[in-house]
């Protein structure tokens, strides 16, 4: 729906100056298309204002590199601006104390008790032995919510006595040095942040606390209020950081610009998915490029490089060289994928792919397709020709298949075969993924 | 204080800081002055940056030195939020039947609770289906919403199918002649193809008991949201006959601009506001005074 800002930039450039360069002249309307497209991205109006200040000095400022595309040369500059403002550098947890405690706050629903469950569960994956804290005494069921959470990940939640938030915490820490718990995530309630009676509620808890960590919890859709509401938690309770919610949407998160650049404090963690484990660390510079609506091409690299195990996918190269590929290869390479996480969140990663391709549809089809493998002997697996009528019929009963789609699936076999065969050594896989079965 | 609280409480200060300024420009002749000031104010209300323009446009071609440029102000943006009317819910048929839905966290559940609070003391018997069986204790939230209300809860629980629950409640809501059904739905980030699928499903099965139901589908949009939320509105519409929207939170410091964004691209009204957490705090949509309270600046 939007035209990417390189786009945009592309066309300013060469309206202007038909000449490819940075000039003075045309810079001005590069600027304005910055100053748009931030403003579209949900940055605060005064954080662009003097971001574009700043962009405006460098650039002018700049020498004219002639290998670049003047757009492309001015979009570094922003690109590069953006990333000093987000931070170099990934911002992790600092729990120095035993145990440590991080406190989570923030507005109403913007995903506390959900992050709250993540980042516990996230710190158990890394060996430690977490406690939940349930201290939203307010939103009706907010403790329901964390304790069924805790027993779907298997973290223990101290809810006290259930009424007094104070109470609760200290509870919570009890519980932790009896049960040698060495991290404590307290949940606290969600709360305006011109409620005076709620901030000194949560100034009080802090006091308690005396937590390693406060991480603000900040909704990734927010507009232009979103730095009210950071400088007001800042003020009253010295964040630590952020956690930036819901970043599996459509949201292009200036958001994240805007906090980090009134509050000076870091962006933590960013929540990606509903399940469990749709917490992840920070990066800054794969933000920078959403932000502007460029599409995350290093995310998106990033992701495969960190998912696909590197020793089978040259396992797998291999076979396909030899044309030795088989249906149980087939079957790792969709598990592969799966890994990667949902393909709707990959194709976003993506510039340029509209972000309302259906892709539901294949995810169902992978689940299919393995179901369909999983119900072969390993003869068959290993040399589909043997599968005839009635074993289809049987693999289709045996999947809750038909034999139909027992067929699809051998066809699709088929044709990946001959795919990667032409592919030869440096097949471009990405380019050839919609030939394939989902 | 929010200007929503103070108008809620009686005690309405007038905010002038920034109409000085419109105003101290405009005497002294400097007009793009006063527009950069209304352009400011108006992004800053998370408008968007299209329909900012439009109305500074309009400004514009509309303001003469001598006039005063924030009563002209007003009018544009009361203008634009009259352009699309919001109609009075009329119980053609019993049991009424309205649907709300929204993205994650923009308060669903607890406007559910406010609308069966305002129906019940209209007189009105109203039963809530706990549709949103996704959500860990989402159903123990609706549940103690309705024991305040005394509105009657259908649930199958957590993990059950949102289309079945519907179902029963509004096929209750028929057999006892009840004469409304308020369905709750998992929130829902709007670029998820499934779930949006899943969104229609339990619409058409509610439309398979009665034809038109639900008969209001409300969006519940969050008065933070920044550009983002017209995009929200914009896929539930694709989806779903989106018939009002629901803007809450406005107790807070937000103003909720991007509801100008929706009624001008996708013509859907603003049928209720939020203004706190008590069961009380719903309150119909008035174009003048939430223009008020947009054009406030602490």
């Amino acid at each position: 729906m939007f035209e990417s800002l390189q786009e945009k930039l592309g066309r300013a450039f060469r309206i202007l100056s038909g000449k490819g360069r940075i000039t003075e002249k045309n810079i001005e309307e590069a600027v304005r298309m910055v100053k748009l497209s931030l403003l579209e991205a949900d940055v605060n109006y005064k954080v662009v204002k003097e971001f574009i200040n700043r962009v405006l000095e460098k650039a002018v400022g700049e020498e004219v590199l002639r290998s670049f595309s003047p757009d492309q040369q001015f979009i570094k500059i922003v690109r590069d601006e953006l990333i000093s403002v987000l931070g170099e550098k990934i911002s992790r947890l600092e729990l120095q104390s035993n145990p440590s405690k991080v406190v989570l706050v923030g507005l109403q629903g913007t995903g506390k008790t959900t992050s709250c469950a993540k980042l516990a569960y996230r710190l158990k994956s890394q060996g430690k032995k977490p406690l939940l804290v349930a201290a939203d005494v307010y939103r009706p069921a907010a403790i329901d919510q964390l304790e069924q959470l805790g027993k779907q990940i298997g973290i223990p939640v101290c809810s006290g006595d259930r009424k007094n938030p104070l109470g609760i915490i200290r509870q919570g820490i009890e519980d932790a040095t009896r049960n040698v718990n060495d991290v404590i995530v307290f949940d606290t309630a969600g709360r305006l942040h011109v409620d005076e009676d709620m901030m000194s509620e949560v100034r009080e808890i802090v006091k308690i606390v005396k937590p390693d960590e406060v991480l603000m919890v900040v909704d990734s859709m927010m507009g232009q209020d979103a730095v009210t509401s950071a400088n007001k938690f800042n003020d009253a309770l010295e964040l630590s950081g952020f956690i930036v919610t819901k970043l599996d949407g459509d949201a292009r998160g200036g958001v994240i610009l805007s906090i980090r650049h009134v509050t000076g404090k870091p962006v933590k963690f960013v929540g990606i998915s509903e399940k469990v484990d749709g917490l992840e660390v920070f990066h800054p510079d794969r933000v920078a490029g959403r932000i502007l609506g460029m599409g995350d091409v290093l995310g998106l690299v990033n992701k495969i490089q960190e998912r696909v195990d590197a020793d089978k996918a040259k396992e797998l190269e291999e076979k396909f060289m030899k044309n030795k590929f088989d249906l149980e290869d087939f079957l790792a390479q969709l598990q592969e994928i799966k890994k990667m996480g949902s393909i709707a969140d990959l194709l976003e990663m993506v510039p340029g792919v509209p972000k309302d391709v259906d892709v539901g549809g294949g995810e169902k089809n992978i689940a299919k397709t393995e179901a369909i493998i999983n119900s072969m002997t390993k003869v068959e697996r290993r040399n589909p020709r043997v599968i005839d009528y009635s074993r289809k019929q049987r693999i289709a009963k045996g999947s809750g298949t038909t034999v139909v789609e027992v067929n699809r699936v051998l066809k699709s076999f088929d044709q990946m075969k001959v795919m990667f065969k032409k592919m030869g050594k440096k097949g471009k896989l990405l380019k050839e993924l919609k030939g394939m079965p989902f | 204080m929010s200007l929503f609280s103070q108008i809620k409480d009686g005690l309405r200060k007038s905010r002038e800081s920034v109409f000085k300024r419109i105003r101290d420009a405009l005497s002294g002749g400097d007009l793009s002055a006063a527009i950069e000031e209304v352009e400011e104010l108006l992004i800053l209300s998370d408008m968007g940056m299209e329909t900012v323009e439009s109305v500074v446009d309009t400004l514009r071609s509309r303001t003469k030195r001598s006039d005063n440029a924030v009563q002209v102000l007003k009018e544009i943006l009361v203008e634009h939020l009259k352009e699309v009317e919001t109609s009075e819910t009329i119980f053609s048929e019993l049991p009424h039947v309205i649907s709300v839905v929204g993205v994650n966290g923009t308060g669903k559940t607890t406007t559910i609770g406010k609308l069966s609070k305002m129906y019940s003391s209209l007189g009105k018997s109203v039963v809530v289906a706990s549709g949103d069986t996704f959500r860990a204790a989402a159903v123990e939230q609706l549940k103690h919403w309705c024991e305040q209300t005394g509105a009657e809860f259908i649930s199958q629980g957590h993990g059950a199918d949102a289309a079945s629950v519907a179902f029963d409640a509004v096929n209750h809501a028929l057999s006892k002649k009840k004469d409304l059904v308020i369905i709750d739905t998992a929130g829902r980030l709007h670029t998820r193809h499934n779930l949006m699928e899943e969104l229609k499903k339990i619409h058409r099965v509610v439309a398979r008991l009665i034809e038109d139901a639900p008969h209001e589908v409300l969006l519940v949009i969050d008065a933070n949201t920044g550009q983002n939320g017209l995009m929200q509105a914009r896929k539930f519409l694709d989806a779903v006959r989106v018939t009002g929207i629901i803007l809450t939170k406005l107790d807070g410091t937000a103003k909720g601009g991007i509801v100008f964004a929706i009624s001008r691209e996708l013509g859907i009204p603003v049928k209720y506001i939020g203004i706190g957490e008590k069961l009380e705090d719903l309150r119909p949509f008035d174009p003048e005074m939430f223009v008020e309270a947009l054009l406030s600046t602490d």
